[in-house]
Parts: structure tokens; sequence; C-alpha cells
């Protein structure tokens, strides 16, 4: 067409009409591959967009804290007197401190300014000398006096908004009178006081300055005509203590009493015992010269914080022994701050404290995970500290008069590694231990965020799952894949695969409300069949094998199994059958009181061989398709040459087709391992979900996926708990991420093994 | 020729039986599985005889049974004479039948254990009636008399006459108050809302003026005029639906008196002839799928579940089709072959073995959290603080879902793209036609049958997933479809049920799990079935493709 003579057609390709149409064309052309390409990669980035929120969502768990000087003042009403007691507003936008000569002073923290001044109702000449704090939920707070009696206080805000304002008014409330109460018959000053409160009663003790116990508990009772609660009286006598008692603590159960002596001893006493045993013990802190600098209750009221002068902090709580006896015991130390303790106060939701010394280190700790969540300087020394209700301000006093005000950024100090993995001896627990309890009713709660039992959960299902699976799914696999005649085949494999796109949910409710019943009364029927089963198998082959050919041509090559399903069937109802009568003969008639009371075996209806069994039930299709794949692409020429060089069926199964397709078995049993870890609903339905670590088939078991289904719904948005069902969704997501690819690249080296054969 | 047993070992063919034994067991356990949900959940719907029988009691003493036989399970002689029966010494085992007797408002309980050879006197008495009630489950019993405004009109033979026509009445007004109560109602308390909205949206964006008030003041005025008009024409139905009522006998000989108005469904299955039975069993079973659940899910239909699962698998192929099919056709026509591409195929191939659950904490976290909150922020200040999409809806479980399938439908249609032979490709190149042409024109119709499979086999996985929706907006009971007569029509923020969730919440969550269960196994076979059915679909869709290729590779 490179000539073009006057007599041919002339073709005018350049008409503007066809230019157009080019252009259209070729812009349509160029719209798509943008487009799709656009939109291709969007997709893909959508999808890898699960595992960054997954990681977005769990990174703040492992950032750590940060803390930031908001703003610094000299300390307000200084003229009033110096500071006893400091405490902050729900929000931490007021605070007040409380003077010895008994003032209160409300403040902005923002700026210092003051808010209002309350003269508390103390008589004249009479100062504070100690002060201690109930549970800090209830802001409720004691005061010791010099005349020997104990005011007890309530710092309250009245919110309101006025033209949409927030507006904070803060007063003092006195739940129990604004009378005080006296403690000290011989009204000696109270060096040291210490509160506890339950909803019906009140206790306070203290220490004088002559070292005498003085404790008084108050019952509260309603006035039947006008309602009003009123205190009823009820001393206790506390012995005389052969030791200096320097500092006190009453738990709130108002059973025990924590006493800090100067020589560095914790004596407890037990003021529910008998008179003779009231002392419950007596313990050394520390080295010989160790003494006592502080002693503080931790949130809930079961431990005891004790600093000692090395500079040591120390967690202690009370533990049942073997004879029902509690007895004080050193849980664990805490990393030293620097110098001695100097100030103190705790965390009001969670079990966690701050310490600072006057070397101006201020460090923040977590006591159930052991860990030092923030450490940082503030460059004095500091005199006082007081953590807002809510752990994310801090209201510091130095030594030289002023006041610093931080905001303090520690959102997840309850995580650490033996936090999520570790044995962590809990409070209430007789010994360290791996425990899920997540949450519970009450606020002081200690969370135990031990991912061990999950995990360990998750693994022994799917063990178990893979125990039953294996041996079925690649022994049915060897043979679809190699002996099996064609026909049966396409119809074999496709039925099997089916099982695969078995909803879950379906086989957890068979497994949970069909098998798990069914299993425990014919549970020696469940094992016998173990052995009938393959007995029967065996013995039908031998006697098929030596059957005249005749009848044994009857049936092509590879149709074997069909023959086999009666005599499954059989040896299946044979074994239920025999159930009763095994169970009579060897089982005292009920298998499961056998195992519980002369085997000494615990045993759940849903346990780990219900999960076994049905879980496994859903890997068969996934590790029988993949296997299949692999046995049945080893190339033909292999199994011909070995077959030619006089080999048995078997051994050219065992010695060339195994190894060739071994890779591809592996992989399939990963694929199978990562649908087992991930599976959710089966053990949901056919489990107990407790979180218990034991290896017992008839226990069961909570693994990752049931806690976060059971779990994830009522969880907090943006809480500990939260994320750390985040962080096993993102181990979850991982592991199995990392085991499929894993599987999938041994598949591939393998087909291109094959390519090469 | 004798084969010994040592040479038959040597040869490894006992391996190779076992090997067959493990195929053989497989399809056993897949196929008694199908039976045994199938038979269980079939059953059901049969007008099973009852039995009248007498039995002796545990302490010796006599009395008269009425049910129908659930089951028999053979038990140890031994853990019954624990249990204080008084048993033989020769006897090892016996039998023991689950009767169903119904009457919960009488006997407290529905179903009770019964020792075979405590049961005498078995008689199948025509004249038992079985009234399927809408509170306190079936009634097994004998109708002596029917009452219209406290007088008799009928009694003994004629009552069960007298009974019909005024089953059909009541049901038939019972109907018109559903109507009015669920639809009419339903329609005025969304306007309410809507109204409701508007009102706090203008208030909140200070446009609440005098005029608008007043507006909104009139429509509230028509809609509870409106309300009025139907509560009147409600109290007029209620008091004719309850002119009727029966005495019923049962077992033990309490008389009580029954509302028509509570009884759904009367019949005497004693008298039923096999071709009665066969139509009562169609009728039952239509009721299982169109009727709406009653008595806390375990009675009546699962039609809200089945339209819940229909729908929300309808907007995720709607979703996920085209995301997963443009993937697919850039990954294999327009994206450079490297080994970046192959690492692509691979994550996303192993994506598809990722839990279902981690997509579901996924759905919850991102979008029902953090844009769902955001879009009620935006759009929906009005409604806060009760949620609108912050919460768990039909359009983030098609999402959470369309994202769970996607891998399915990338993996499918690239390996039908695959499969199309490159002459034909280059066949069409070399006609002139442009790259894209050649896609629209070529390649994409004869990959469609591999789309079709890879969105066939994504819906029937997403008709089965559970785990993931019960973070997303499934729930046990949802008020009112996701679709109805009510603006905008398609509640994409309303929570739905569930098929799959409906088997794990009354199998487990329900009271009455023993009277619940031959529903779930209903439930079980209607959802495997319809699984199975879209799975044979596309593997006969994709056998048929590779069929169609293999006569183009020639």
């Amino acid at each position: 067409m490179s000539e073009s003579s006057p007599q041919q057609p002339q073709l005018d390709f350049n008409t503007p009409q066809l230019i157009r149409h080019r252009k259209q064309r070729k812009f349509k052309d160029k719209f798509a591959e943008v487009s799709i390409g656009a939109g291709g990669i969007s997709v893909i980035v959508a999808i890898t967009l699960i595992f960054f929120y997954l990681l977005y969502e769990v990174a703040p768990l492992f950032a750590g804290a940060e803390a930031e000087r908001i703003a610094s003042y000299e300390v307000p009403a200084k003229e009033a007197g110096n500071t006893i007691f400091s405490g902050a507003e729900e929000k931490g936008e007021k605070a007040f401190r409380v003077t010895q000569q008994g003032q209160v002073i409300f403040f902005n923290t923002a700026d210092g300014s003051i808010d209002s001044t309350i003269d508390l109702p103390i008589e004249d000449g009479v100062i504070i000398k100690s002060v201690a704090t109930a549970n800090p939920a209830s802001r409720t707070f004691v005061l010791g006096l010099s005349n020997g009696s104990a005011l007890v206080l309530k710092h309250s805000y009245k919110i309101t908004y006025p033209d949409d304002q927030r507006k904070i008014e803060p007063y003092i409330e006195y739940p129990f009178g604004q009378e005080a109460m006296a403690l000290d018959p011989a009204q000696e000053p109270l060096t040291e006081v210490s509160i506890a409160l339950s909803d019906d009663a009140l206790m306070i003790v203290g220490i004088t300055a002559s070292k005498a116990l003085v404790a008084k508990r108050f019952e509260q009772e309603e006035d039947f005509l006008s309602g009003e609660m009123r205190l009823v009286p009820d001393d206790i006598v506390l012995p005389d203590l052969d030791v200096t008692a320097s500092y006190i603590i009453a738990e709130p159960g108002m059973r025990f009493m924590f006493v800090g002596t100067s020589d560095g001893h914790i004596q407890v006493l037990d003021i529910k015992a008998p008179r003779e045993n009231i002392i419950n013990s007596t313990t050394k802190v520390g080295a010989a010269d160790t003494t006592i600098v502080d002693m503080t209750l931790l949130l809930g009221g079961a431990s005891i914080l004790v600093s000692d002068n090395t500079g040591e902090t120390s967690q202690w709580f009370m533990v049942r022994d073997q004879d029902n006896a509690y007895r004080l015991q050193q849980i664990r130390t805490f990393e030293p701050v620097g110098k001695t303790v100097n100030a103190a106060d705790i965390e009001h939701r969670r079990k966690g404290f701050v310490l600072a010394d006057e070397d101006g280190n201020v460090v923040f700790y977590n006591s159930t995970a052991h860990n030092t969540a923030l450490r940082f300087n503030v460059g004095a020394d500091v005199s006082k500290l007081t953590i807002a209700p809510r752990s994310n301000k801090l209201l510091l006093e130095t030594a030289d008069g002023q006041m610093q005000w931080w905001d303090i950024d520690n959102e997840h100090p309850e995580i650490s590694f033996s936090a999520l993995w570790g044995e962590v001896w809990y409070e209430g627990y007789e010994e360290p231990d791996y425990i899920w309890q997540s949450s519970a009713a009450n606020n002081d709660f200690e969370p135990k965020y031990s991912l061990s039992p999950l995990a360990f959960g998750t693994l022994k299902a799917a063990f178990y799952a893979m125990l039953v699976a294996t041996p079925l799914a690649i022994c049915g696999a060897l043979y679809t894949a190699y002996f099996m005649s064609p026909r049966l085949r396409r119809k074999v494999k496709p039925s099997i695969e089916l099982m695969e796109a078995l909803p879950t949910v379906i086989l957890g409710f068979l497994a949970g409300l069909f098998f798990a019943p069914f299993m425990e009364e014919n549970l020696p029927g469940v094992f016998s069949v173990l052995i009938i089963t393959p007995l029967f198998i065996l013995l039908f082959g031998f006697t098929w094998t030596n059957l005249p050919a005749k009848i044994r041509q009857l049936v092509p090559d590879g149709w074997d199994p069909i023959l086999l399903i009666p005599v499954i069937i059989f040896g299946g109802w044979l074994s239920m059958a025999l159930s009763p009568s095994i169970e009579t003969a060897m089982f005292d008639g009920d298998m499961r009181q056998w195992l519980t009371n002369v085997a000494g075996i615990d045993f759940d209806q849903r346990n780990a061989l219900v999960v076994g069994a049905a879980m496994g039930f859903a890997v068969i299709p996934t590790i029988f398709s993949i296997t299949e794949d692999a046995v049945f692409s080893v190339p033909k020429h292999l199994t011909q040459g070995s077959l030619a060089l006089g080999a048995t069926q078997w051994q050219t199964m065992v010695r060339v087709i195994l190894p060739t397709a071994s890779p591809g078995i592996f992989s399939a049993l990963m694929i199978g391992m990562g649908r087992a870890v991930g599976e959710t609903m089966i053990v949901l339905m056919a489990t107990g979900n407790t979180p218990i670590m034991d290896i017992n088939i008839f226990e069961g078991m909570r693994t990752l996926s049931a806690n976060i289904a059971v779990e994830m719904p009522e969880s907090e948005v943006g809480s500990t708990h939260y994320r750390i069902l985040f962080l096993a969704a993102f181990v979850l997501f991982l592991f199995t991420f990392v085991v499929n690819t894993l599987a999938e690249y041994v598949r591939q080296r393998l087909r291109g093994k094959y390519s090469v054969i | 020729m004798r084969v010994s047993v040592k040479k038959w070992f040597k040869d490894g063919d006992p391996w190779v039986w076992i090997n067959a034994g493990a195929v053989a067991i497989s399809m056993v356990m897949v196929f008694g599985l199908l039976f045994l949900i199938a038979s269980r959940g079939l059953v059901h719907f049969w007008a099973h005889d009852v039995m009248q029988a007498e039995v002796e009691a545990k302490d010796g003493s006599r009395y008269t049974i009425v049910g129908e036989l659930v089951e028999t399970v053979e038990v140890s002689a031994d853990q019954l004479r624990d249990a204080g029966y008084a048993i033989p010494d020769d006897l090892e085992h016996l039998d023991r039948k689950l009767i169903k007797m119904g009457n919960r408002d009488i006997t407290g309980a529905d179903f009770r254990w019964v020792l075979d050879r405590n049961i005498s006197n078995r008689t199948y008495p025509e004249d038992i009636v079985v009234m399927e009630r809408r509170e306190w489950g079936n009634f097994y019993g004998f109708l002596n008399e029917v009452i219209e405004d406290d007088k008799v009109v009928a009694e003994g033979d004629s009552a069960w006459e007298a009974l019909q026509g005024r089953l059909d009445r009541a049901l038939d007004i019972y109907s018109q108050i559903h109507q009015i109560e669920k639809s009419e109602i339903g329609s005025i308390n969304a306007g309410m809302e809507r109204v409701r909205l508007k009102e706090r949206k203008l208030e909140l964006n200070n446009k609440l003026s005098e005029q608008a008030q007043l507006e909104i003041k009139e429509e509230r005025a028509a809609l509870d005029a409106e309300y009025e008009g139907l509560q009147a024409q409600l109290i007029e139905l209620y008091s004719q639906i309850n002119r009727d009522k029966v005495r019923v006998q049962s077992m033990d000989g309490t008389q009580i008196t029954v509302d028509i108005a509570k009884i759904v469904n009367a019949y005497q299955p004693n008298a039923m002839s096999i071709g009665d039975k066969i139509i009562f069993y169609i009728a039952k079973l239509y009721e299982f799928v169109s009727d709406e659940p009653r008595e806390a899910n375990t009675e009546g239909g699962i039609f809200p579940a089945i339209f819940g699962t229909v729908l929300m698998v309808i907007m995720m192929s709607i979703i996920v089709t085209p995301f997963g099919v443009i993937a697919a056709v850039y990954l294999r026509e327009y994206a450079h072959q490297g080994p970046m591409t192959r690492i692509i195929r691979i994550a996303v191939n192993n994506l598809a073995g990722v839990p279902s659950i981690v997509y579901g904490v996924f759905g919850l976290g991102f979008f029902i959290y953090f844009v769902g909150s955001g879009i009620d922020q935006a759009f929906f200040p009005e409604a806060l603080p009760s949620p609108t999409f912050g919460t768990g809806g039909l359009l983030w479980a098609s999402i959470t879902l369309a994202i769970l399938t996607l891998p399915v439908v990338i993996v499918a249609t690239e390996e039908g793209l695959s499969r199309i032979p490159r002459s034909i490709r280059e066949g069409s190149l070399a006609l002139g036609a442009t790259k894209a042409e050649t896609l629209w024109r070529v390649i994409l119709p004869m990959a469609s049958p591999a789309m079709m499979t890879g969105v066939i086999l994504a819906i029937a996985r997403a008709a089965g997933e559970v785990a993931p929706l019960m973070l997303v907006g499934v729930v046990k009971l949802a008020p009112s479809l996701p679709l109805d007569g009510n603006y905008p029509y398609l509640h994409l923020d309303q929570k739905f049920m569930h098929l799959g969730f409906h088997i794990y919440d009354v199998g487990f969550q329900s009271p009455n799990v023993e009277a619940a269960r031959p529903l779930v196994y209903a439930t079980s076979f209607l959802l495997v079935a319809v699984i199975a059915l879209l799975n044979l679909s596309a593997v006969s869709i994709r056998n048929r493709l590779r069929e169609k290729y293999k006569a183009l590779e020639m």
C-alpha cells in the first residue's frame, strides 16, 4: 500500500470525522488505562489499610507516656500557711489545698488564681496534724487534728451551664457532720490518721503523739422517722504494741490494719480475730537497718505501697496460705525513684501511683504491669503531689513555694510484656498466675490482661483440630489423587470441597448441641470408634483381597471407598451400640463420673475433643484440597518409571510421590493450621469459653478469636481493653498472613520444580 | 489366588486400604452431616401423631400424659438406680423417651423424659387438639366448649367445627391489627421521628423561627390526628378479636380458657389423613419461610432473617463486584508483571485466609467508630447522641463483608483472565482495536463466567459468615425490615437479622433451647441448602468455562 495510483479508490483516513473518532478512541483508551490503574491500586491500598488500621489502633499501647508542664505559679494564698493536703476536681480545672491552720483554698489550675476560700469548722488554736484519703472515688478525706479528734470532709463541685458556659462551683461537704469526732480520749495530737469507708460503716484510726493507736468505728443507720443517716459509734480497743508505730493504714474491708514502725517493720492487726490473736504478723521491710519513709494504700484497698529509706518502693498484700490464714506478703519491688521518696499519690481509676523525690524526679508506676510508665524531672524538690482523677494532670508543690501544673499523657500504663505474657501475682490470688479477666462490676477492679491463656487456648483448639483433620485429610487426598478412579474422583473432590463452604456456625451449632451431649452419653463409644473402624477397614480389605477374582472384578479398580462406606457405618454403629456395655464393664456405668472420680480428670460437656472434631471437620477440606492438588500434579512419568522398575503401588507412593509432593503437603497443613487458629464460631459455640490453661482434652478453652467476638461489643472505645482486643486481632492477622505466605511460597517453588522435572 | 497376611503387609496394601478408608470416612461425615441436618430440620413441620398414655412415676403413682414423641435414648440402668428409680436387677439398659407435652402455662415445662417401660395404655384418640399459641407454646389436649361473649355456643363434637370459622375470623382480624400496628402506625412513628429531627436540626442551626415552629406543630398535629384515627380502629378491632374463647382440657384434667385471638393454628393430628398431613406440611413450610418469629424466636418463621441475609448479600455483591473486577483487570492486564505484582498477588490471595473475625474488628473500629461517627457529626448532628451511622448497621455489614470477599472475587476473575489465550488478545489488537476496546469487547465478555463464579463464591461465603457480623450490625430481633415503605425506604443505618446469627442466637442464647432446636435445624438446613446450591452452581460454571477455553486453545 506504499504507492498509490490514481486508479485505486482513495481512502482518506484523515477526514475531520475520522481524526475526531481516533482522538476519541485514544482518549477512551487512555482514560480506561488511568481509571483502571487508579481503581486497581486504590483497591489494593484499601486492602492493606486493614493492616495499617489495626497497627494504628494497637500502637498507642506501646507508645511511651509523656509529660508536659502547662503552668507554674506561686502557691496560691501562700500566706495562709503550709499545704497539708491537696486535691483536684474531675476534669482538673480546679484544685484545692488545705492549710495546716484549717483553710481550704480552691484555685484555678491554669493560672493559680484563687477561686474561693473556705474556713473549716475547727476550734481556734487547733491545727491539722495529719491527713488521709478514703477510696479516691468517694472524694472523702479525713483530717487528724491536734486535739485528738478527726474531721471527715468531702470536696465537691457543682457544675452549671449558665449561658452555655461550663461553670464549676467548688464547695466542701461534711458527710458525717461538721463536728470533729473525738478519737483520743487523752486529746493528744493525731500524728497519723487513716480512714476506711464502706456503704454502711466508717472507721477512723490514728496514732497519737505518744505513739498510741486509737481507732473508732461507726455504723451508719437510717433513722426510721426522719430518714436521716445517723452514726452509731463502736469503740475498738487496740492493744499496746511493743513497737513504736509511725504509720497506720486501715483497709476498706475494716478487718486488717497495717502499722508501720520506726524500725522498719510492718505489723498487721486483725481486728476481727479473737483478742489474743489480734496481731496477725510482723514483717521486716528490707535489710536490718531499713526504715519506712512512706506507706500508702493502693486503689481498691488491697495492696499497700511501702517506700523505705533506701529509695525502694514495694507492693504488699495479704495472701491466703494453705491453712486458710492471711499473711502479709511482699509482691514486687519497683524501680527506685532516685533518692528517698518525698511525695506520693495513687491514681484514681487504675492500679497506678506516682512518686517523687527531692531531686525533682517524678515517676509514674503501674503495679499490675510492674513497670515504670513515665519518668521525668521537674527541676525542684517536690514536697507534695496530686494526680487529677482522670490521671491526665499532675499538680506539684515544690519546697521553694511554687506550684507546677503538668499535663500527663499516660493512656496505657497497664501494658508491659510481663502483664501480657508473664505470670502476674494479682491482688487476692494465692500465687502468680496467667489470668484473663478484663472487666468486673466494680471500679477499683484489677484488670487481668494476660494473653497467655488465650493464645494457649487458640493453639490447643488448633492442635486438636489438626489431630483430627491431618490423618483423614492427607490419607484421603493421597488415595483420591493417586489410587481413585477418575470418574469417582470427579464426584468425590467437589463434595469434600463443599464441606469447606459449609458455614461454620452450623458446624458449631451441631458440635455444641448435638455432638457434645452425644459424646457425653457415648464416651466409650467415641473412643472405641478409633480402634474398631480401622480394624474393620483392614479386615474387610484383607477379606476382599482374598475373595475370588470373579467377585473382586465386579468392582472396578479405585472404587474401594464405596465398598468401605457400609463397613464404616457398621463400625460406627457397632461402637455406639457397644458403648453402654463398655461403660458398664469398665467404667462403673458412667465414664464421665469415672473420669472425675477415679481418674481425677475434669470433664466439661463442651470440651477440646468436641472442638477438635468440629473444627477438624472444617479444616479437612482445606488440607484435602491442597494436598490432593499437590499429589495429583506429581509428573506421571515419575510414578510410571517407579512402577515399571517393579515397585508396588504403595512403594511408589511412599518413595516417589510423598517426597516430591511433601512441600505441597506441608503448605496444606500450614494453611489448614491458619484456618483452625482463626476460626471463631465453632469455638464460640462448642466450648465453655473459659480462659483456662489446661491441656486436658476434656476441658474447654477460650481462643483469641472467640474472645474478640465475646468482648469486643462491650469494650469501651480507646480503652486499654479495646486496644488489647485489637492487638489480639492483629496477632491473628499477622499469624495467618505469615503462615499463608510461607505456604504459598513453598507451593510456588514446588510448581517451579515440577515444571523442571 | 490367596494372599498371605505377610505378603499383604509387605506390599503395603493395608495402607492403601486405610487411605481408602479415610476417603470413605470423609464422605460418610459430609453426607451424614447433611443428612442429619436435613432429617432433623425437615421432620419438624410434619404433623406428628399425639399419644395419650399412662405413665407410672418414680413414686409409683400414675398419671396421664399427652404429647408427641421426640426422641428415644438408651440409658444405663445404674444411672437410673442412682436417680432413685426402681429397676429390676437383670436390666442393664433402658429406653428413655422424650415427650413434648406442651402446656407450658400449666406444667411449667414443655418436655418430659419418661422411661419407656413405665408407659402403658398408649392410645391415639382422634379428638386430641394441638393448638399453636402466640404465647406459652403449644397446647395439647381436648376441646370442650367454644364460648362467645361468655356464652357457650358449641360443646363436644360440634365445638371443633365451631372453632374453625371463629379461628379464621380471628386470624383475619389479627392480620388487620398487625397491618395497622406494624405498617401504618410504624409509618406515623417514622414521620414523628422525622419531624423531631427536623426541629432539632433547625434548632442546632439557630433557624427555628416562629414560622418553622408553626409548620412543625401542624405536621405533628396531622400525624397525631392520623394516629388517633388508627387508635380508634385498633380498639374496635381488639374488642372484636377478643369475642371468642375456647375451653380446653389438658392431660391432667385441668380446664383452661384460651382466647381464640391467641391461637395461631389448631389441628387434630390423629384425625388427619396422609394427604391432609402433606398439605399441612407444605403450609407449615411456607409459614416457616414467610412468617415472622414468635416467642423470642423459638416459634414461627424466619422471614426477617432470610430477608436481612439476602439484602445484605445483594448490597455486598453490588459493592464487591466492580472493585474486585477492576483490581483483577489491573493486576492481570495493566500492571507491569514483575516481582511486585507477584507479591501483591500472593498478598491478596492470603487475605482470603485471614480470620473473618479480624475483618469484623476492622469494620467495627474503622467503619463504625471512625467513619460512622464522623458521618454522624457531619450529617446527622440532630440525632445525636443516639448514633445513626456510628453504630452497626446494614451498610457497614455489607462493606465489611465486601472487603472480606474481595480476595475471592479478585482471585476468581484473575484466573478467568489468565485462561484467555494470548492469541485472542493479539488478534483483537492486530485488527486495530485499542487496549480498552479489546478489554471491553473481547476479554471481559469472555471472562464474565469467571467473574460470575467469583461473585457466587463471594455470596456463598458472605451468606455463611457470622463472626464479623456479630460486631458490625446483626441483632437477634430487628423491630422492622431494613427495606420498607417509609422514607428513605432502604434503611442503610438499620440493624438487621441474619440466618447464621439466628442459628447461633436461638441455639445458644435462647431461654428454651429444647423447644427451639427443631427450628434451628430447619434454619440450618435452609442455609446449607442455599450455600450448597450457590457453590455447586459456581463449580458448574467454572467447569463449563474450562471446557470452553479448551476448545479455544486448539
